[in-house]
């Protein structure tokens, strides 16, 4: 992985990666932040007359098998998706601290337990996993996030136990011990910025993965239920008119791999801000 | 939808007159068009909305077509399949005394002629002379009073056609011909002989090949691969079939249908998606029909504020069939405003005129607002979650009902919990789905008699259990026929349910293949197909 120098004459390295990763997921979610408030055409409006109309100035990314416009509903969609993907990395990251933190720090018979539990927990594919949730509580936007959010937990349980490990016999944190300072503190006021580097990078990737797991239940039908759209459940009605009307799934679809790339891009470059 | 299809199940005929056999056997293609023509389907042209290119041509025999079925078959047994995708294949291997015919009504095969006493309670049939079961075998008198019996549970308690229980006696008068004595009259049960003659004995034979008298003859099944028939030299109508072998493939993924068909793997696929549809017009023969399911917005009559009649009809006046039918029917649906299949002519009142097949929006505030519902309601839709057309009309139906001030959400459940929840335990508001037409035209209005275990929509009109009574002790179909159009009436009136569409059954054929014939009962009847001379 090599840092361009684009600026060599100033003499100061840019991090190419942050830049583009930033600049693309800061877009996403400008036009999701916008999607809540306004959209150029209503998401749920049909037309009979401008049904699979092809890509043009006043229709962006054409119409879907309703008329509906299909610019306006992926806005709406990654607005969707993109909460969702936050609220289940923020579920799973705020449970992975406090359980990584503790495991970590104290280990023994607590941290053999409760990594038993992540590790049976994460012998399931996460989509798996889902899928059993949502079949025991229910379809729904609230349970998808519940899924996910369980699904996604061992791997940030897993990361914050890592560097508690790492950090727990470094010298500053003895020192502090022996100063007599309370578990609590040290656990959270001394250890956890020291790892928040690492942290940015895996909630990156998280975000990434949930994103692409929400789109996975919407397409298997048991995510976000119509008529509101998230990038999976697009995709998911458009595989049908894949060869008659192809923007219909290219929208949604290259969306997707723009916020995955954008924000892959971006945890890379936080990854080297670190160094 | 073939589970669906299968579950409720299936047969639907049309009927014209009670004893006697109509002339025509269907032994040429042409003239058994006649049900298709209202889509403006026949084997010379294609319907408005479907483009492709249709064969024209003369008829040539042999060759091989493979067709592609949805779903795997449950039986090879013909009186004890209960799948609609089953009937449908086992249809080219079996006949009855009778015989379903494209323009509904029914043809003699194995019988050459019936007459039914006065009293009606005796049905007598002539056999035809010189119908041979597949093993080269002669159909005797005998063979014919095993199968009944079997089918009536006459053998051993255990009635395989529940509508031919009521048979008490088969007796064999000749070797050319059997009386059927039944205790009770029903007019409909003509129908049930449809079901198919097998040689005496024959299903005791544990793991036999199936031998019937029908126009191909059983080769061989592999489960979930698919089941193989060849031409029946012997069959009793002059000329038919075409074809020298069929082999049905079992394709169960709607795209990997698209594709074979592309590929040419596959020559014949039925009820496809309307995406599939316009897919495949482009490249080969899409043909289409109306089907034998009634679809419709269901309206749960027992709860507030459904159970206010105003509220109802305003859904009903906010319902805009048209769209319905250019959003979930690509244009090729027929718009209904009842229970009852437009195929059934003699039967079929066209209703849409009550409502309008449009939107309005004014009519159905004003009775929401009378009603004391002026900013209309919250009303959850539950759609099975499986059946894309049933959630696709739901959604257009969000719509539409927004239009008018009803705040209307879908509910995807699965299969199982509609079958529970909306059917069973009738625990719903509303519900978007399709009923399929059984083997006697009376059977969609027979589930909205209030005390019918079928009333899913708990709808209680004195006025339509009073008719029905009526319908029970009719005893012929004519008067039958009056009341059943009674029924339709107040169904309609009392704006029960939010009927909307009969939707077309589509089928994609190979561009060198004719006289593929839609019926309005669930089967696929390869004998009249043809490959065209080039």
């Amino acid at each position: 992985m090599k840092v361009f120098n684009l600026s060599a004459s100033k003499g100061k390295k840019v991090n190419i990666y942050l830049i583009i990763g930033a600049v693309m997921t800061s877009l996403v979610f400008l036009i999701a932040i916008i999607g809540i408030f306004w959209t150029p055409y209503s998401t749920t409006a049909m037309s009979a007359r401008e049904r699979f109309a092809a890509p043009s100035w006043s229709h962006l990314f054409g119409t879907d098998n309703f008329g509906r416009d299909i610019f306006s509903r992926v806005m709406k969609a990654v607005g969707t998706s993109a909460l969702i993907s936050v609220l289940v990395v923020a579920i799973s990251a705020a449970v992975g601290i406090v359980l990584g933190a503790i495991t970590g720090y104290f280990g023994g018979i607590v941290d053999s337990v409760v990594m038993r539990v992540i590790d049976a927990i994460n012998g399931f594919p996460s989509i798996l996993l889902a899928l059993v949730i949502i079949s025991i509580f229910g379809k729904g936007r609230q349970n998808v996030v519940l899924a996910l959010g369980i699904a996604f937990t061992p791997s940030f349980v897993r990361i914050v136990r890592g560097e508690f490990i790492r950090l727990r016999d470094a010298d500053y944190i003895v020192r502090a011990r022996l100063m007599g300072v309370t578990k609590p503190r040290i656990l959270f006021v001394h250890i956890l910025p020291n790892i928040f580097s690492t942290f940015w990078v895996s909630v990156t990737i998280g975000l990434n993965n949930a994103i692409l797991a929400e789109s996975g239940l919407s397409y298997l039908g048991i995510g976000v239920q119509a008529p509101d759209a998230t990038l999976g459940s697009m995709l998911s009605d458009a595989q049908g008119y894949m060869s008659s009307s192809p923007w219909y799934v290219l929208a949604p679809g290259l969306t997707i791999v723009w916020i995955v790339l954008g924000m892959a891009m971006l945890s890379e470059g936080i990854g080297k801000f670190k160094k | 939808m073939k589970k669906y299809l299968s579950i409720f199940f299936v047969t639907l005929l049309a009927l014209t007159a009670l004893t006697g056999c109509s002339g025509s056997t269907g032994e040429s293609s042409g003239d058994n068009t006649s049900n298709v023509s209202n889509t403006g389907t026949t084997q010379a042209g294609t319907p408005d909305n479907v483009t492709g290119v249709t064969a024209t041509g003369d008829s040539t025999y042999g060759g091989t077509v493979v067709v592609g079925i949805q779903q795997d078959i449950d039986s090879l047994d013909p009186h004890t399949a209960t799948a609609a995708g089953t009937k449908e294949v086992l249809f080219n291997i079996f006949e009855g005394l009778v015989k379903n015919a494209p323009n509904g009504d029914l043809i003699c095969a194995v019988a050459e002629s019936y007459s039914l006493s006065e009293d009606g309670l005796v049905y007598t049939f002539n056999l035809r002379q010189g119908v041979k079961f597949h093993n080269g075998n002669l159909v005797t008198a005998e063979d014919v009073k095993y199968s009944i019996e079997r089918c009536a549970g006459l053998l051993d308690g255990t009635p395989l056609v529940s509508t031919m229980k009521i048979i008490t006696a088969v007796d064999i008068v000749d070797e050319k011909t059997v009386q059927v004595t039944v205790d009770s009259v029903n007019p409909e049960l003509i129908y049930s002989f449809t079901n198919a003659i097998i040689p005496n004995g024959s299903a005791d034979v544990e793991g036999a090949d199936p031998i019937g008298t029908g126009p191909f003859r059983y080769v061989s099944y592999t489960p979930q691969e698919g089941i193989v028939v060849e031409k029946n030299e012997d069959y009793w109508q002059e000329g038919l079939p075409y074809l020298d072998r069929v082999e049905f493939k079992i394709i169960t993924d709607e795209e990997t249908a698209t594709l074979e068909l592309k590929a040419g793997t596959i020559q014949l696929y039925s009820y496809l998606t309307d995406a599939q549809a316009t897919e495949l017009s482009k490249t080969m023969q899409v043909l289409a029909s109306p089907s034998s399911t009634v679809q419709a917005l269901f309206l749960n009559n027992a709860v507030e504020p459904l159970n206010d009649v105003r509220v109802r009809q305003a859904i009903l006046y906010a319902l805009d069939k048209d769209e319905i039918n250019v959003f979930v029917g690509g244009g090729d649906a027929t718009v209904i405003s009842s229970s009852m299949l437009p195929s059934l002519e003699n039967f079929y009142v066209d209703l849409n005129d009550v409502y309008g097949t449009g939107a309005n929006v004014d009519a159905a505030k004003q009775l929401l607002t009378e009603a004391g519902y002026p900013d209309g309601f919250d009303l959850v839709i539950s759609v099975p979650s499986n059946y894309p057309v049933h959630m696709q009309t739901a959604e257009v139906i969000v719509e539409q009902l927004k239009a008018v001030g009803i705040n209307a959400v879908i509910d995807a459940i699965e299969w199982n919990t509609w079958l529970s929840d909306v059917y069973s335990n009738r625990e719903y508001a509303a519900t978007v789905c399709a009923l399929t037409g059984d083997s006697t035209p009376g059977y969609l209005l027979s589930r909205f008699e209030s005390t019918s275990s079928k009333n899913f929509i708990n709808f209680a009109s004195e006025e339509y259990d009073e008719v029905y009574a009526k319908v029970v002790a009719a005893t012929t179909m004519e008067e039958r026929g009056e009341y059943y159009k009674e029924l339709q009436k107040i169904l309609v009136d009392e704006a029960g349910t939010g009927f909307t569409l009969c939707i077309a059954n589509k089928v994609a054929v190979a561009n060198n293949l004719a006289g593929y014939l839609f019926y309005p009962v669930y089967v696929q009847d390869m004998s009249t197909v043809y490959y065209v001379a080039e």
